[in-house]
């Protein structure tokens, strides 16, 4: 994953003297060649989308997201991240207050285990729960003697999303909360205030921004998964279709200006997330270089 | 003779709520869905087991997998090290765009940069007419493979190599050419092995992201078995065809792949730790 946070100001930053510097004609290759490596890869592509989406007119462009299928499906996008992100975000808080406040046997395997969905293919980690919940899955009979379906349902999708986003927040959550080091809860308590009353006047405040930026991912990883969701979803139009995977069909039924319309939508929230993203990790460097100024 | 402790002594409360949420919610989520998918791979025994995982087509489907992942984990090396120089040591207008624009592989949807890439690489796609007219076909080929799977890691190298280069004493450059070394010279004598474990983590990182990744390459690759089928893919087809078994086999191989990979990574990370300290 991406680093999170960083705090710390550049030391190269404010000219650096001319001893280190490479002569300029390699340094305006070095710009030329980074500029042209991103603009092929990741420019191209991000203009495409919308250059493709309204390829066939504005009025197109707008049916293609009136449809009911597309709402449905912008509807369950909403749903499944409505849910998995707010749980999660209670998870993170719960494992970084217990990881970075206590020391404990079995803490390093708890900490590994929080990292595993970065390391497990979405495509697995739709699959591991089929294999929990489908037809021929261990809970498999028991779930459909009482008539309660996960998998190819919402619920499943829901679960699916939960599995490969929860580590966002927590991750935010625990490096800057072992920095911070447990005095202020500590004096908290001395002064009286109880376990509930420290952690949401005292703990809270103090990693506000960390929470947000993990939230920001969480958010942005739990509307655009597609892999795992694939394989859980069936892909029973209007029902079980999140707005990945809704795209997915419109371009294999060769219906690409719809397909880049919905797509394009989902850009748009990428680059929003980027927006946020970048402005938290503005603010936090302005709080830090704040602090360090009065300490 | 010290006892046991399961917990170091503190005086905030909480422990046991938290942890408690915090395992069950991990049982629930991880545990119990990983330990389904081992019980279903080794249920028929170990000989089973192997004739799925290892047969022709999973070869073939390893094989581009293992590498396309580390072609495109090798382009991000070399540019994404160039990327992160420029981003951290020089001015130029349009810096902190770019900056920020570097992580959209990260904030897209798979599918979205699937479709986008499988356009523009496509005979006459905005890239790929031009390679076309060099008789260069790159979308449904394991070149294409590759293409997208340099889109999707190319935040890695940048954002581990970053902070490692912002690490970097100036004095140490200095002392290298008052010693009269030459500007390439301090590159490739001091600098570079200094930058070492940052550049091998993040093509560590990049590596292991492409690995498993699934939909921005299912639709550039156009999916032909034994030529441009990924792992991830084929445990997909397995899935359709209901043969669980050859599903979890090639899951648990990759699984494996994964694992070992993260422990590389952990080390080099280490050893990254070491150095700077």
């Amino acid at each position: 994953m991406a680093g999170g946070l960083t705090f710390k100001a550049g030391k190269n930053e404010g000219g650096i003297n001319a001893v280190r510097q490479e002569p300029a004609f390699v340094r305006i290759a070095i710009i030329a060649i980074s500029v042209i490596f991103l603009a092929l890869f990741l420019g191209i592509p991000l203009v495409a989308i919308f250059v493709e989406a309204f390829r066939k007119g504005v009025d197109v462009y707008f049916e293609a997201l009136k449809e009911p299928d597309a709402l449905a499906a912008i509807k369950l996008t909403l749903l499944a991240a409505g849910i998995a992100v707010p749980l999660n975000i209670v998870f993170g808080l719960a494992a970084s207050w217990a990881i970075a406040r206590f020391e404990f046997w079995g803490k390093s395997v708890l900490t590994t285990l929080v990292d595993l969905p970065f390391a497990i293919s979405p495509v697995i980690s739709g699959l591991i729960y089929v294999l929990l919940f489908g037809m021929q899955g261990w809970l498999g009979e028991w779930l459909a003697k009482h008539d309660i379906k996960i998998i190819f349902a919402v619920p499943g999708i829901v679960l699916a999303t939960i599995f490969v986003t929860f580590p966002f927040v927590a991750r935010q959550l625990i490096p800057l909360m072992q920095e911070q080091g447990a005095e202020e809860e500590q004096a908290a308590m001395t002064l009286g205030a109880s376990g509930f009353k420290t952690f949401f006047r005292v703990t809270l405040p103090n990693v506000k921004w960390a929470l947000i930026y993990g939230v920001i991912l969480c958010n942005a990883r739990a509307m655009g998964e597609f892999g795992a969701v694939s394989i859980v979803s069936g892909h029973i139009r209007g029902e079980t279709n999140t707005m990945p995977l809704h795209v997915e069909i419109l371009y294999n039924e060769y219906n690409f200006a719809a397909a880049f319309a919905v797509a394009s939508v989902l850009a748009v929230l990428a680059l929003i997330t980027l927006g946020l993203k970048t402005l938290v990790e503005w603010r936090t460097r302005v709080a830090v270089a704040q602090a360090e100024r009065v300490n | 003779m010290a006892r046991f402790r399961f917990k170091q002594h503190s005086v905030l409360p909480g422990f046991g709520l938290s942890l408690g949420f915090t395992v069950f919610y991990l049982s629930l989520i991880v545990l119990l869905p990983l330990a389904a998918l081992f019980q279903r791979s080794f249920s028929k025994g170990w000989g089973h087991f192997w004739d799925a995982a290892w047969n022709e087509r999973a070869i073939a489907a390893y094989k581009l997998t293992f590498l396309a992942s580390f072609g495109g984990a090798l382009v991000n090396l070399v540019f994404g090290f160039l990327l992160a120089w420029a981003l951290t040591r020089y001015r130029f207008p349009g810096r902190r765009i770019l900056d920020a624009v570097v992580d959209l592989p990260f904030a897209l949807p798979t599918a979205v940069s699937g479709i986008a890439l499988a356009t523009i690489y496509s005979t006459n796609g905005w890239v790929g007419q031009w390679f076309d007219k060099i008789n260069v076909k790159i979308s449904y080929t394991p070149l294409g493979v590759m293409v997208a799977l340099t889109f999707i890691g190319l935040p890695f190298v940048v954002r581990t190599v970053q902070p490692a280069l912002q690490d970097l004493e100036g004095e140490i450059e200095e002392a290298s050419a008052s010693l009269g070394a030459s500007r390439w010279q301090t590159f490739y004598r001091v600098i570079l092995p200094l930058l070492l474990p940052a550049l091998l983590t993040g093509f560590a990182l990049s590596f292991a992201r492409a690995l498993g990744e699934y939909g921005s390459v299912v639709f550039i690759s156009g999916n032909m078995p034994m030529r441009t089928e990924i792992a991830p893919l084929l445990i997909v087809q397995r899935l359709e065809d209901y043969d669980y078994a050859g599903a979890t086999a090639i899951a648990v191989m990759t699984l494996a792949a994964s694992f070992v990979l993260l422990l590389i990574i952990n080390m080099l990370q280490r050893w990254g730790t070491r150095r700077a300290a």
